[in-house]
């Protein structure tokens, strides 16, 4: 049995409703867990962007590609291992201020996190950690652990690919040549 | 989405929405239209009225008893034509009843659209009276799925759900049309799509794939050709055949690619796949080339995929690169329409010789037919078989005619009895195994080549299934000759309970209505068989009869369909007697 992996799949598509329902589609009828999904316009206009990771294997993750990228309005779509990308993901953190007050460990944390403090007042401090998904989670499990964590948000991954070539573009003007 | 095109000349009329599909379904040479009106469609057909007569007349509209006929005789038209069937029908249960239709149009894909009624843009999200979100439901299955928001979106996405349904790996369609959009005025400007930029229906050619597979069918000792149904629905029939002949390849069919190659043809070897033919499904694991053109490895032809054709090379064209490496992984692929790369691998062949390969199908062909095909369709005593009556009814049509099934027994006993020496012969749904297609489809088949015999077999579950249509055949007086196969079970789930599951028949025996009563009721002529010696007779009568005719056959009612190879086993584990 193949090993399952955590991959990133970007896909491209054009800016319409109802896309995300057909790219999540494909993931529903097989049953896979999408572990984090990111949406937003892309830098090329009228087409947006989906950072969707997943645990599968190989063979999966390709079949999942090849399906996502038989949709109509799908431009594109690729799949990476974390190699392959540079990746970030966001989170904040609402915690009580004064227990933050009452116990300097919680500043302490946040400084070893190189977390920032966005925003503080008598009831609580908004704290704001960019970073990978592990490092994330640690900050969180060390302040929860204190019990001063009133909120937990996390944005799900977003990613660049470290190629040199630019995929999407490259689809773009070949599409345009044949038209 | 919708760009606003400025190149198209304006016409200065103004005209309603509905009018605008009237001239856009025009535009893209429909000829017929299954349909049912409702509510939310009522523009549409008060528009379609004009559009049906007199001087305006385009269309023919066949009005359908529910909206899953409609789909199936869409489907029906669409397979033996080769053009793009369509559908128009209300919102909400109009819209869900298509549904049916539409998965199994984009299992077995097959090129249709289904135009449905939606409420108001200004009601959707309400639970307004027969709102049903159909574009969120048809989307998992179907090609493409798209709202028309407003009238002067009409012409461009018409043309659009014509170009993706037809192109490419064909599929359906589906468009829902909100009732203000219908209504609304609009400038028409016909527009004609050929482009969708995210979507590439034909991948170019790969020159070094099509070298890697001409390489290994010019070394190949044992190739053996797979024919899908891609080679009927990419007009390469042709192409297959100087392919096959070039280098002597042996070609099993696929049950939907199985007028692609004729049955006629000496490189045909039959039919492949749980119930196809004996020798074909051996030589699957004997091959050392397997060369699968247009098809998709699915299940009801490989078996098991643990032991499937592993000592194969496999070269796979498809038109559909998601298909690669699906369930059988590819030595070579070449993605192309296999009207090009069939050709284009031809070129590059020697010529060939594969006389002994081919010999050795022939002790195999024959032990088959000793042991299933004849018995199955010369019996000389006992009830009537299918198979007998499906060799009767091919028999006397010569191979004219259009095969219809349903799905089941009748389906796999036709398939595999009947001839096929012309194209485009067979209607039968094959992916997702829908019990009630084949009377719809039948409709359907009648419009979509009003000049061949169309041949329906069903038993007398799928009968019932879509028994409603029994009342489109009548007014339409589509000559429908449908041979009902009665064997008062579910008989194909009857088998299966007898083999796999101690013979527990739950609730697979059938209690049925008087079909002859029934017949009458529609005002349909019906001939009953009881006996064997009454079948030449009854078959003659049913095709010198003009338009619809119910043939019921009494058949032995634990008649089996033989040979098989078990769910989940071997393709060479195929049983040739239970």
């Amino acid at each position: 049995m193949e090993e399952k992996k955590l991959y990133t799949i970007l896909v491209f598509s054009e800016n319409i409703a109802g896309v995300l329902n057909q790219i999540t589609a494909v993931f529903t009828r097989r049953q896979i867990n999408i572990e984090s999904l990111n949406v937003c316009a892309s830098s090329t206009p009228g087409v947006h962007k989906y950072t969707i990771t997943c645990y599968c294997t190989e063979e999966m993750v390709n079949m999942l590609k090849k399906q996502i990228e038989k949709r109509i309005d799908v431009l594109q779509a690729r799949f990476y291992t974390d190699e392959e990308i540079f990746m970030l993901e966001s989170s904040l953190l609402k915690i009580s201020a004064p227990t933050m007050m009452e116990n300097p460990e919680v500043c302490r944390i946040v400084r070893h996190y190189g977390a920032r403090i966005v925003e503080a007042n008598p009831t609580y401090a908004a704290v704001e950690k960019t970073g990978t998904t592990e490092e994330i989670i640690s900050l969180f499990e060390a302040l929860n652990k204190l019990g001063v964590v009133r909120q937990f948000a996390r944005s799900g991954r977003i990613c660049i690919t470290r190629g040199t070539r630019e995929q999407l573009d490259e689809y773009l003007a070949e599409r345009e040549r044949e038209q | 989405m919708r760009q606003d095109n400025t190149t198209n000349d304006k016409t200065g009329e103004l005209i309603t929405g509905s009018e605008a599909l009237m001239r856009a379904l025009q535009l893209e040479g429909v000829k017929t239209i299954f349909g049912y009106p409702g509510g939310s469609i009522m523009p549409v057909y008060d528009a379609l009225y004009d559009y049906t007569r007199g001087e305006k007349k385009a269309f023919d509209h066949v009005l359908v008893r529910h909206e899953q006929g409609a789909t199936h005789a869409a489907e029906g038209y669409a397979r033996v034509s080769g053009q793009v069937g369509v559908c128009i029908v209300t919102s909400g249960p109009g819209a869900t009843n298509t549904l049916t239709g539409v998965a199994d149009a984009m299992l077995d894909s097959t090129p249709i659209v289904v135009i449905a009624g939606q409420v108001p843009v200004s009601s959707l999200g309400t639970d307004f009276f027969q709102e049903v979100d159909l574009v969120g439901v048809a989307q998992p299955i179907s090609k493409w799925s798209y709202q028309i928001r407003r009238a002067e979106d009409v012409a461009w996405a018409v043309s659009r759900a014509f170009f993706i349904a037809r192109s490419g790996r064909p599929g359906p369609v589906v468009l829902d049309f909100p009732k203000n959009a219908q209504t609304q005025k609009v400038e028409f400007r016909p527009e004609k799509v050929d482009f969708v930029r995210s979507y590439v229906p034909y991948p170019k050619l790969d020159q070094e794939a099509v070298q890697a597979a001409a390489d290994l069918i010019n070394n190949a000792r044992k190739p053996l050709a797979l024919v899908g149904q891609g080679v009927e629905l990419g007009n390469a029939q042709e192409e297959l055949v100087a392919l096959l002949e070039k280098a002597d390849i042996p070609a099993g069919r696929t049950m939907l690619g199985l007028s692609a190659l004729p049955s006629t043809h000496p490189l045909n070897v039959g039919m492949l796949g749980m119930h196809g033919n004996y020798a074909v499904n051996l030589k699957e694991q004997e091959c050392d080339v397997l060369i699968a053109v247009g098809m998709r490895f699915s299940d009801r032809v490989t078996g098991s995929l643990k032991t499937y054709a592993k000592q194969a090379k496999v070269i796979h064209l498809d038109i559909d690169k998601s298909e690669i490496n699906k369930n059988v992984k590819a030595d070579v692929a070449v993605v192309a329409d296999c009207k090009e790369s069939l050709p284009a691998i031809t070129k590059l062949l020697k010529k060939n010789d594969h006389t002994e390969w081919r010999e050795s199908f022939r002790p195999l062909h024959e032990k088959e037919r000793v042991k299933v095909i004849e018995p199955a369709i010369h019996p000389t005593e006992g009830p009537l078989l299918m198979g007998e009556v499906v060799n009767a009814v091919a028999e006397a049509t010569k191979g004219d005619a259009v095969l219809v099934t349903d799905v089941g027994q009748n389906q796999l006993f036709a398939t595999r009895y009947f001839k096929y020496p012309r194209h485009r012969s067979l209607c039968t749904s094959g992916g997702l195994g829908t019990m009630g297609y084949g009377m719809p489809a039948a409709i359907g088949a009648t419009f979509g080549a009003p000049d061949r015999t169309v041949v329906c077999f069903m038993g007398d579950g799928g009968f019932q299934m879509c028994i409603e249509e029994l009342g489109t055949i009548m007014e339409q007086q589509a000559p429908v000759k449908m041979i009902l196969l009665n064997n008062n079970y579910l008989g194909n789930v009857r088998q299966w309970q007898d083999m796999f599951w101690n013979r527990r028949k739950s609730f697979t025996r059938m209690m049925n209505p008087c079909y002859e009563l029934i017949a009458q009721g529609y005002g349909i002529p019906y001939v009953a068989v009881t006996e064997r010696n009454e079948l030449p007779a009854a078959v003659a009568k049913m095709l010198a009869t003009p338009g619809p005719f119910i043939m019921e056959c009494a058949i032995l009612e634990d008649d089996d369909v033989l040979p098989m190879t078990p769910p989940g086993s071997s393709v060479d584990d195929m049983k040739l007697e239970v």
